[in-house]
């Protein structure tokens, strides 16, 4: 179990998708103007993460190994293809909001990124712990991203007013903002981890 | 177990099963969501059509000027109209509103269905254009006792009547405040808010508002 | 004229990197070099039109026809792969010259988002084959002129003195800010 625990803070800390490995920063950039709808990307990420981390894992043996790249993107696009359906279905309104970044999680790089690096290798306890670490890490760089954002662009965070929304930045709201502080919050955690 | 070795046979079988499973558990759980999927767009028109006629039990959809006016009656009593209505010159494209007018045409609420603005800019016209309500206190305006004051704006076209105001931007003669910084934007949708009037003038034998011509201003690029 | 509005649109107002977000990936990755960013945006541009074209003639000619338009994802991952797999094939034989070009970066290209992005996006506007393949091509040199852009600002940028904790990427990242401001400049050139 010990050994579960470490793959799983592997995947928050060590080697965070966004801080650390840098992977994934589509999404990262595009669905972070708020922190809601950054953690709601991130959520529905790591559902995919888990899903093909196990069912990859599962059939490790019985895909040959020069098909295995169709076979894993055959399995990942199901699982997005799942959750597309059922927030469509049931939450309308965070669909419409995320919109074209939910198909596009098939192509991120840390969906088969881990599929190929870590459940093509792993029995399926460690490859489900890897798969909810590296999505919770994932998460939690995305609402972070999110919550800056939201609060120096329009003075709220998670939809709580702080300050008045008129003396917020609207920049960071916005296409650059993204950039800038995805850019601010990279340097900062380099320092930290230096230190 | 050993690993399947990569023979010509073991790869078609085994993409093939992966293939048809994955294809029929999505042909399920589509079977199961594509009726939520659709209610939850009927929903969405029923919600639109609440959220500016307030009182009604009944609607009949009706067409006029190319635009869909929902009729809606209490008690056999005719009591407005939801008229959907769109504009085609937003900053980002389309806008699509649902306008609410009383049975004399007085504008009784709108909601916005469909636009593209630009965040934090021409969004604002989800509520820029209803009356200015008790404002929320901030967290930090509530823990130093100091409030910021908002600026008087004479934007809100709610309890307004198209025919006997100028529903255009202030800057373009009209009688309406445009959002901050969004010209164009409140420009597009006091247009759509007119088309919507005169089809709902021209389904009720009502006057036609006293603008009629509803590209006017909203083609000049006047500033942001 | 509205072929023109369109390629103006895709290429400065909603620039795919720069304000859509997609192919961010290859943006960041391959942009240290003016060289190595052209050839980049060349592979790209090449599949991008392909595969835009292959999966909106499969759109319209067998899952809208099939109802079967939850099967889209996956049918339009796979043919991209499939596509990138066979440019890479065909290009070896064909024109062994400008494989040694792109070759490296084809195999990159399944997972540009831009690609499976521009494909969707495509549908989701309702255009038919030939606005698709103008728009297909605009936001292609869309993602060459950031690509480009960027490169030569880095170029710079590895010649200057950074702050230690911003070198690399988190001082790309801030330059593809300012440079993402400067294209909000364009918004509203085409409405």
């Amino acid at each position: 179990m010990n050994n579960n625990v470490k793959v799983l803070l592997n995947g928050i800390i060590k080697e965070n998708p966004t801080f650390a490995l840098l992977l994934g920063m589509c999404p990262t950039l595009g669905t972070t103007s708020s922190a809601i709808n950054g953690m709601s990307m991130g959520l529905a990420t790591t559902f995919v993460l888990i899903c093909s981390n196990v069912v990859i894992s599962l059939l490790r043996n019985l895909i040959p190994d020069k098909v295995h790249i169709p076979a894993y993107i055959v399995i990942i696009a199901s699982f997005v293809t799942m959750v597309e359906m059922v927030m469509q279905a049931y939450i309308p309104a965070l669909y419409a909001s995320l919109g074209l970044f939910i198909p596009l999680i098939v192509v991120n790089c840390i969906v088969l990124g881990r599929a190929e690096a870590f459940a093509a290798k792993n029995g399926i306890v460690p490859s489900l712990f890897d798969g909810l670490g590296m999505g919770l890490g994932f998460t939690i760089a995305l609402t972070m991203i999110g919550c800056v954002r939201e609060l120096l662009g329009t003075g709220h965070m998670f939809g709580l007013s702080i300050y008045p929304e008129s003396y917020g930045m609207l920049v960071f709201v916005l296409a650059p903002g993204a950039f800038i502080v995805l850019g601010f919050l990279i340097a900062a955690v380099n320092k930290l981890r230096k230190s | 177990m050993a690993k399947l070795e990569s023979s010509f046979k073991n790869m078609v079988v085994s993409l093939s099963v992966i293939a048809v499973v994955a294809a029929g558990l999505l042909a399920i759980l589509n079977n199961i969501t594509s009726g939520p999927i659709e209610q939850s767009k009927a929903a969405k028109q029923q919600e639109a059509i609440k959220a500016v006629i307030s009182d009604f039990d009944e609607i009949k959809a009706e067409e006029a000027n190319g635009l869909n006016i929902n009729k809606a009656y209490k008690g056999g009593e005719f009591v407005g109209a939801a008229v959907e209505s769109k504009s085609a010159n937003g900053f980002g494209g389309e806008i699509k509103v649902m306008v609410g007018f009383d049975a004399q045409g007085i504008i009784t609420g709108y909601s916005v269905l469909e636009q593209k603005e630009t965040p934090g800019l021409g969004t604002q016209m989800v509520t820029w254009f209803k009356p200015q309500g008790e404002k929320t206190k901030s967290l930090l305006e509530t823990i130093f006792g100091y409030e910021v004051k908002t600026i008087e704006k004479n934007s809100s076209i709610i309890g307004k009547n198209p025919a006997e105001v100028n529903m255009t931007v202030s800057k373009d003669g009209g009688d309406i405040d445009a959002i901050t910084a969004s010209t164009i934007s409140s420009r597009a949708f006091l247009e759509s808010v007119r088309v919507a009037y005169a089809a709902y003038a021209a389904a009720n034998d009502k006057p036609q508002p006293t603008n009629t011509d509803a590209n006017s201003g909203a083609t000049t690029n006047g500033g942001l | 004229m509205e072929y023109i509005l369109i390629f103006v649109a895709a290429v400065f107002v909603n620039n795919i990197v720069l304000s859509q977000f997609l192919g961010i990936c290859p943006f960041l990755g391959v942009s240290k070099k003016v060289d190595t960013a052209l050839g980049m945006s060349g592979a790209v541009a090449f599949v991008l039109t392909i595969a835009t074209i292959v999966t909106y003639l499969v759109q319209t000619y067998v899952l809208a026809p099939l109802h079967i338009d939850y099967l889209r994802t996956i049918t339009f991952i796979l043919i991209i792969a499939a596509l990138v797999q066979m440019v890479e094939i065909v290009l070896k034989k064909v024109s062994p010259s400008l494989y040694q070009a792109l070759g490296v970066f084809l195999p990159l290209i399944t997972t540009n988002c831009c690609i499976l992005g521009v494909a969707l996006l495509v549908i989701q506007k309702d255009y038919n084959l030939l606005q698709s393949v103008v728009f297909a091509i605009s936001n292609a040199v869309g993602f060459g002129f950031a690509l480009v852009l960027f490169a030569g600002i880095r170029e710079q940028i590895n010649l200057s003195d950074t702050p230690k904790s911003m070198q690399g990427f988190p001082i790309s990242l801030v330059t593809a800010g300012i440079l993402a401001m400067a294209f909000m400049g364009f918004s509203g050139l085409v409405k």
